[in-house]
């Protein structure tokens, strides 16, 4: 029964319903009838949304809809019959082909592992091999998967250090032996972890492929599947050894991109085809279950390479995205804060305001790394056009090149996290390491 | 075949209806784009494949499976101004609309339901392709209402808001297209206990319904916006459910037919059952014929074994003559399982031996197929010509189901052909197919706003016609032609500002001579009202006459956007007056010099008849009689 013992008997609701339906002695799922003046109400009890008022119960009426009834204190709610027992029910799993790759996929949240459980109305990772396997039957066929959550986190939640923990997942992986590794993800910040694993996981043997979803996978119209099949293939068998972000090219269902880490960013909030490479093309194309390389500037796949794992991160470094008229104590906030760097997203070629220099100098004298990406998104930096850029130069501001602003806030997170010292990490820094930065621009 | 008459309290006939209705809101259910349609080609297309996922209750829908097996794609045509990233499926919804949200519940009011306190969106699993998402965003408004249909009541299920799906252009088979300019048009659905017991009260029903809709003011018109679903069983019969019947004067004639045909299987079945027929002699057996048709003079299948295809055939045991036998007028059940095989084998269609000889078919092959796969004369044999794996597909379907012609009429959702008929469309979709819309949060309806609009409820029909009646003394059948016409505001509109055209000559204006017009393929429906009031005000004011309104407004009907100044410029109907209109008739009255010297004054109506008969639509008959009568005196005073 519910009530008190079982907190998850009657979920979402509180108040006054939450106490019309305890004294009742119903639960979710139970076939209840409500009467509140004169007007009579049947259905099964639905969960209600936590964020809902506290004074309507929601029904499944018999035609499947759901609404929801008012509950005043002289409602009457009455069980009538036990609910159907909802459970979300696998198919068999396809046969097993044990001469195909391993794959092993690795969890860590968001839209693309998820479903809502409509009993209880959580929403929770569907990421055993068998519900992949019963989501995606075609998954059966390119690989052997194996499967593992290890975080069940919204992107935005996720912070340096799970970036460590997930480096260190996938290093044990590929120690095992897998031909490569997928990451699902949350998609919001999917390509600062592409960055980051980029940086951490060195002289990689096989690929290793971020994928996420626009569109939850218990719809039909999902991104998931084809997104999950082009993940699965490139980590199975394509050519390449990198860490790569894997998402529909188009908005069309035909395509799969393949972003290198370094080089990717999500330029949209809801589009299947969010994910961009910025500055360069993606590095593959799976389309008709075929995977093209479309450059041959890659890392191949050589199952002898040795991995270096180099996961340290020092989360002591800060974004400032400079915009006129801005404040420029938010830099001296940072020194004082004990920051050792700074990423500015300047404007244009790569400027800040001249009101900010004396806050930039300060910064810099006192040992921070301050370095300088554009917001333009594409285009390379050169701060030798105009005088604010040379100044800042002057300064000892280091340019950072074609790289995203969100690259680089990893990339120095990571130098300062592994290096030695601060002359150490601004080699780091200015060294490409992953293809964070291409010496020549091409049109794109 | 069933005799005609048929006894429809006797055989148990039940009906329920679904009637859904466009409604003119400003934008969208779910997003701000306009609900129009648009014409030519796309700007926008794209390619989506749909992917059945499991209910909440942890259910696959075997027919939507199959279909995604199949490798169905979908291709999307949209452009700019009828569709948004929301229709793409590429942008989560918006809030749900409130002005359409005030229609529902003022028709809720209207028929006595009861408001939910509570408004929850769901998603209903449709993966045909009709909804980017997979699921069409639908809500119940309002519970447990009625009608009064000619003394009777009829209770009122549901009154639900739902978006409206996108419109098929074309393909078949692994290619789908569809255009998502309709997908998000608010639609309302009405939906009927099942508690019809006749053809003729279906549509009675159905106009009632369609009329206090109406009575809103705020519905779309024209062609496609109003649909109406059947529900129709019979005793021992189905529950068959039939999709889309436009027109309401086809109800009647389709629930007639649906009667007929579940009549005419019942009889299948017990022809079947005294053949003595058992289900395990219906086999999934199939023969290769190919080699038997190898030489045939039959151009189709000749050109599919040119092609590599293969002629696969089964035998239905004891079927023999039943598969021909008229069911329901043009509905027989050899038919019914080629609507089976095309869509589960997508083939072209099947043969059977009831219709054999024929089609180049000779009566010599006919019979190396029955011994080749070994049928007597009591057994019916059906083959088709295809790829291995779609003539297996179709002739399994066409095994299915000749089991169920065994059973009975088997529980299928057809499709409303317009001559009445009905066609298989799918399996019936499973009843856990409706989950929740997460991206919209519930709508709570305040008893205070339900009080506002219960104080300014539109008039109902009958009132309506009542008022008509006596303000603008139209008679009745103008008046009840004028409500059931969707233009009862409009006309309210016209009549305040139009002095020259009385109200009558609106009335009939608006519903006869419009039905005229759309009897003769004018789209009426792409006028808008603003188009229409226009021509009224440019009658008023002299510049054409009411004579030329029909080709005024086929003329707008075929020029979207167009004013009806450019219509009347552009025909050639302005008005002729003044000193052109003298010299006309001067003109006339030489060229009849005759009559007008041999009859004088009496030449009038005859003279008049000639005029207006020449120069119809471009003069004001008022404004010639007078000149006419003036001129003729002054001719005879001479």
């Amino acid at each position: 029964m519910g009530g008190d013992d079982d907190p998850l008997s009657l979920p979402g609701y509180k108040g006054v319903a939450l106490k019309v339906l305890k004294e009742s002695g119903v639960q979710a799922g139970d076939l209840i009838r409500i009467s509140r003046d004169g007007t009579v109400y049947e259905g099964v009890l639905m969960p209600r949304s936590e964020y809902g008022d506290d004074r309507h119960i929601v029904i499944k009426l018999k035609s499947g809809y759901n609404i929801g009834v008012r509950v005043t204190a002289d409602t009457l709610v009455e069980k009538v019959g036990a609910g159907v027992e909802i459970a979300f029910k696998p198919p068999p799993p396809p046969k097993q082909r044990p001469n195909l790759p391993r794959v092993s996929i690795v969890s860590t949240g968001g839209t693309i592992a998820s479903r809502v459980d409509y009993r209880t109305g959580a929403v929770r990772p569907a990421i055993s091999a068998g519900d992949l396997y019963s989501i995606v039957p075609e998954l059966s066929d390119i690989a052997v998967i194996e499967t593992e959550v290890l975080f069940n986190l919204f992107s935005e939640d996720l912070t340096p250090s799970h970036w460590a923990r997930i480096a260190e997942k996938v290093a044990e992986r590929i120690r095992e032996g897998v031909d490569g590794v997928v990451l699902t993800h949350g998609t919001d910040t999917m390509a600062y972890t592409a960055a980051a694993l980029s940086f951490a996981l060195q002289g990689l043997p096989v690929p290793v492929v971020l994928v996420g979803a626009q569109r939850s996978e218990d719809r039909p119209s999902s991104d998931a599947a084809l997104n999950l099949i082009g993940a699965v293939s490139a980590a199975a068998e394509a050519p390449f050894a990198e860490v790569v972000v894997a998402m529909h090219e188009t908005v069309s269902d035909v395509s799969v991109a393949f972003h290198r880490g370094t080089k990717v960013r999500k330029c949209h909030t809801s589009r299947r085809d969010a994910f961009k490479s910025v500055n360069v093309k993606p590095i593959a194309r799976l389309a008709d279950g075929e995977l093209v390389m479309l450059t041959e500037d890659y890392r191949r796949r050589d199952r002898d390479r040795e991995l270096t794992l180099k996961p340290n991160f020092d989360p002591k470094v800060a974004l400032v995205k400079f915009y006129p008229g801005m404040n420029p104590n938010v830099i001296d906030f940072y020194v004082e804060e004990g920051y050792r760097g700074i990423v500015l997203e300047g404007t244009g070629l790569g400027h800040v305001g001249r009101s900010c220099f004396p806050s930039i100098k300060k910064a810099i004298k006192r040992g921070l790394i301050v370095a300088m990406a554009s917001q333009c998104i594409w285009g390379r930096v050169n701060m030798n056009v105009y005088t604010n850029g040379r100044d800042l130069l002057a300064m000892g501001v280091i340019p950072l090149e074609d790289m995203l602003a969100e690259t680089a806030l990893v990339k120095l997170m990571w130098a300062l996290g592994e290096a030695d010292s601060p002359e150490e990490a601004k080699i780091l820094l200015k060294t490409n390491i992953a293809g964070e930065i291409a010496a020549r621009s091409i049109y794109t | 075949m069933m005799s005609e008459g048929v006894d429809y309290s006797k055989i148990g006939l039940l009906v329920g209806l679904e009637c859904h209705q466009q409604l003119a809101t400003r934008t969208k259910l779910f997003c701000s784009c306009k609900p129009s349609l648009f014409k030519g080609e796309p700007k926008i297309t794209f390619v989506r494949r749909l992917r059945p996922t499991q209910s909440e209750l942890g259910q696959v829908d075997p027919a939507a499976y199959f279909e995604f097996k199949k490798g169905v794609r979908i291709l999307y045509e949209a452009d700019n101004e009828t569709s948004c990233l929301v229709e793409m499926d590429e942008e989560p919804p918006h809030p749900l609309n409130p002005e359409a949200i005030e229609v529902a519940l003022t028709v809720a009011l209207m028929m006595n339901a009861k408001p939910v306190d509570e408004i929850h969106v769901m998603r209903k699993t449709v993966i045909d392709g009709s909804n980017t998402t997979g699921f069409q965003r639908t809500c119940v408004v309002a519970l447990n209402g009625s009608i009064e249909v000619e003394g009777r009541t009829v209770p009122i299920e549901h009154i639900s808001l739902e978006e409206d799906a996108a419109r098929k252009t074309g393909g078949e088979g692994f290619e789908i297209r569809y255009r998502i300019d309709r997908l998000g048009i608010p639609l309302i659905e009405v939906t009927t206990g099942p508690v019809i017991r006749s053809p003729r009260e279906a549509q009675r029903v159905a106009l009632a319904i369609g009329r206090i809709l109406r009575a809103t003011k705020k519905v779309r018109r024209g062609i496609g916006t109003i649909r109406q679903d059947l529900n129709v069983s019979i005793r021992d019969g189905a529950l068959i459910e039939i999709k889309g019947v436009q027109e309401l004067e086809l109800i009647s004639k389709v629930v007639e037919y649906e009667a007929k045909r579940q009549l005419g299987l019942l009889e299948i079945r017990d022809e079947l059952k005294k053949r003595g027929l058992v289900e395990e002699e219906i086999r999934e057996e199939f023969h290769d014929a190919t080699e038997l048709f190898k030489e045939t003079g039959c151009r189709v299948l000749k050109r599919a074994i040119n092609q590599g295809k293969k002629v696969l055939a089964v035998k239905l045991p004891k079927f023999s003559g039943l598969l021909s036998r008229e069911i329901a007028p043009g509905m027989r059940l050899g038919r019914e399982m080629a609507d089976r095989a095309r869509f589960w084998g997508r083939v072209g269609g099947i043969f059977h031996t009831d219709e054999l000889p024929a089609y180049g078919v000779t009566e010599d092959e006919v019979d190396r197929l029955k011994r080749l796969v070994g049928a007597g004369p009591e057994d019916a044999v059906v083959f088709v010509a295809d790829s291995l794996e779609n003539a297996t597909d179709a002739l399994r379907a066409v095994v299915e189901r000749a089991k169920e012609a065994l059973r009975g009429v088997p529980e299928e959702t057809r499709a409303a052909n317009p001559d009445g008929t009905t066609r298989y469309m799918r399996p019936r979709p499973g009843a856990a197919r409706m989950y929740p819309e997460t991206d919209i949060p519930p709508i709570r309806i305040d008893e205070e706003y339900l009080q506002e609009l219960a104080s300014k409820l539109p008039e109902l029909p009958e009132e309506a016609v009542k008022r008509l009646m006596k303000e603008y003394n139209l008679n009745e059948k103008l008046a009840n032609q004028l409500v059931d016409s969707e233009y009862l505001g409009l006309f309210e509109e016209i009549v305040r500002v139009s002095r020259r055209v009385s109200p009558r000559a609106v009335a009939a204006t608006l519903t006869e001579t419009f039905k005229a017009l759309r009897r003769d393929g004018v789209d009426v429906g792409e006028v808008s009202d603003e188009q229409i009031l226009e021509v009224f005000r440019l009658v008023d004011s002299g510049r054409t006459t009411k004579e030329a309104i029909p080709e005024i407004i086929t003329w707008l009907s075929k020029h979207r956007g167009r004013s009806g100044e450019e219509a009347v410029e552009a025909l050639g109907l302005t008005v002729i007056s003044g000193d052109d209109l003298r010299a006309l008739v001067d003109r006339v009255l030489q060229e009849n010099a005759e009559v007008v010297r041999e009859r004088g004054e009496g030449a009038f109506g005859f003279l008049m008849g000639y005029i207006m008969k020449r120069f119809r639509g471009r003069l004001d008959a008022k404004v010639v009689s007078e000149l006419l009568r003036e001129r003729l005196k002054n001719i005879h005073g001479e």
